[in-house]
């Protein structure tokens, strides 16, 4: 039997949520364009983490692409989380933040990528960046 | 600048491991940790051979979570591709929890579509008589993860009994173990903490069970199951979980992002352990007086444990009556629930029922009876 390893269609999300339990995002773009001084950013919640997210797994964001105040700097991962703890969580939010990182369990990929890889709190967002937060510390 | 794979240096790293710090690229992740549990399977056995045997029928423990998702998955791989002649089932535990466990039983339902596998949901109702959410409209949500543990632990026997199986094997993984051992030490509970950490443990009123994921941190579990794109549900028990373990999971979490093997070395710690003669004796007669009535119930045998504990149910009693019935234990009394039996093949082996480390530990138990 020549079965390919792949045993999975790549359509589910592979992130513990089905489409049938969360509502279909609603991206910032469809309420307005993005300005100059903005970056688009696309974010995805898993393992349960978009339940503290109005339910649904995929936002997309215009975030300002300097931190606010005197000492502006450019948008980082540090100035994302601070932006959604202020603006996207809809409930418990230290179930998501811990100090200005995210809590200790949740996992963070910056396109892709093992945010350990690109410099956690320091990364430097991109225009159309994907960010995935992935909480371990529900059941499996 | 993309950091390169460590291991075929050419491809971009994706993934930081955290085990050994190690920086790969997503097919080389796939590798490495297919290759990690093909090893924990071919020498977790006490004595370092393999947890299986050729022909071997083998129950999956299916929640529909990451872990048992994952685990599906790469026995499916791995049986193919070392050929290890496992008939490969998927047994799931309907605990009869409205809003839990619906969506998580679809999602194995559509595994058994994935992977081919024949799959057996088991329900709680079927076996005892009792949902979950009977169970907390009667005894409340404090005692319920008593009840809920215990049954799922007779359930899954049974269950695999049902389906002629030999062997269960289950998601838990590093972390889970981890977490195991740390609240066996806050629990006084030593004489279980190597015993937690075995690969694959039996007794004498169960069947064989086996964790494969025994090295698999919960981080590799995850991002294999995403960049995968399986079909897993993330969910958690709407009925209190256990406080206390939630304590110890937050602070493995907090040791691991200061220290990554700090998980590893917890089970390294749980494996070396061995308690002396003396030691045993001791925690013997301290347990006589220490230990509550319920905790009391789980040092019985597991058919006992569910039985005394839908005694106490059914009697209709409230919370304090179930604790005296489970306190009285011993003689089965006027009345008895008992569950139903399948018929279960045993598989007599060399006359050693037990497997190594169960062997070690119960040839320096103290017998108190």
């Amino acid at each position: 039997m020549a079965q390919p390893e792949t045993l999975v269609p790549a359509s589910t999300s592979g992130l513990g949520y089905t489409s049938g339990s969360a509502p279909a995002a609603s991206p910032a773009s469809a309420v307005r364009t993005r300005t100059a001084d903005e970056l688009e950013i696309r974010l995805e919640f898993g393992g349960g983490l978009h339940l503290i997210f109005s339910q649904q797994p995929k936002h997309t964001i215009f975030l300002p692409r300097t931190t606010p105040g005197a000492d502006a700097r450019p948008a980082d991962i540090r100035y994302l989380i601070a932006y959604m703890k202020d603006n996207l969580v809809s409930e418990r939010e230290d179930m998501f933040v811990d100090g200005e990182g995210v809590r200790p369990g949740i996992l963070v990929l910056i396109n892709d990528a093992d945010w350990e890889l690109e410099g956690e709190l320091d990364y430097v967002l991109q225009d159309r960046d994907e960010i995935v937060f992935i909480s371990t510390l529900h059941g499996g | 600048m993309p950091t390169l794979c460590s291991i075929c240096t050419t491809a971009r790293a994706l993934v930081k491991r955290p085990k050994t710090g190690q920086q790969v690229c997503k097919q080389c992740f796939f590798d490495v940790f297919e290759e990690e549990v093909h090893i924990t399977i071919t020498q977790g056995a006490q004595g370092g051979g393999s947890i299986f045997e050729r022909g071997e029928k083998v129950a999956i423990g299916a929640s529909g979570g990451k872990d048992s998702t994952v685990l599906a998955h790469v026995l499916t791989v791995l049986n193919r591709r070392y050929d290890y002649g496992l008939d490969l089932y998927l047994l799931s535990i309907d605990e009869g929890i409205k809003g839990y466990r619906d969506d998580s039983l679809e999602t194995v339902k559509q595994n058994q579509a994935e992977y081919g596998l024949p799959l057996k949901i088991l329900s709680y109702d079927e076996l005892y008589g009792w949902t979950m959410d009977k169970v907390v409209d009667q005894v409340g949500k404090r005692n319920n993860c008593t009840f809920c543990g215990v049954f799922r632990r007779q359930a899954l026997d049974r269950g695999a009994a049902g389906l002629g199986v030999d062997h269960i094997v289950t998601g838990h993984n590093a972390d889970d173990i981890a977490e195991t051992v740390l609240m066996n030490i806050l629990r006084g509970d030593v004489a279980r903490l190597q015993r937690c950490t075995a690969v694959t443990t039996q007794s004498e009123d169960t069947i064989k069970r086996s964790k494969p994921f025994k090295y698999a941190y919960e981080k590799e579990i995850v991002m294999y199951a995403y960049f995968k794109k399986l079909t897993y549900f993330s969910t958690e028990c709407i009925y209190s979980p256990e406080a206390y373990r939630g304590y110890a999971r937050v602070f493995l979490k907090d040791l691991e992002a200061v220290r990554p093997s700090a998980i590893v070395d917890i089970i390294r710690s749980g494996e070396s352990f061995v308690l002396d003669q003396a030691t045993q004796r001791s925690m013997k007669a301290m347990r006589r007086f220490r230990t509550s009535p319920a905790r009391a119930n789980l040092q019985k045998p597991a058919s006992a444990k569910a039985c005394a504990l839908l005694q106490g149910l059914e009697s209709g009693l409230d919370r304090a009556a179930v604790r005296t019935t489970q306190m009285a234990g011993g003689e089965a009394p006027e009345g008895q629930r008992s569950i139903p039996m399948f018929e279960r093949k045993l598989r007599v082996a060399d006359g050693n029922a037990t497997e190594g480390i169960e062997r070690a530990v119960q040839r320096v138990e103290i017998k108190t009876e």
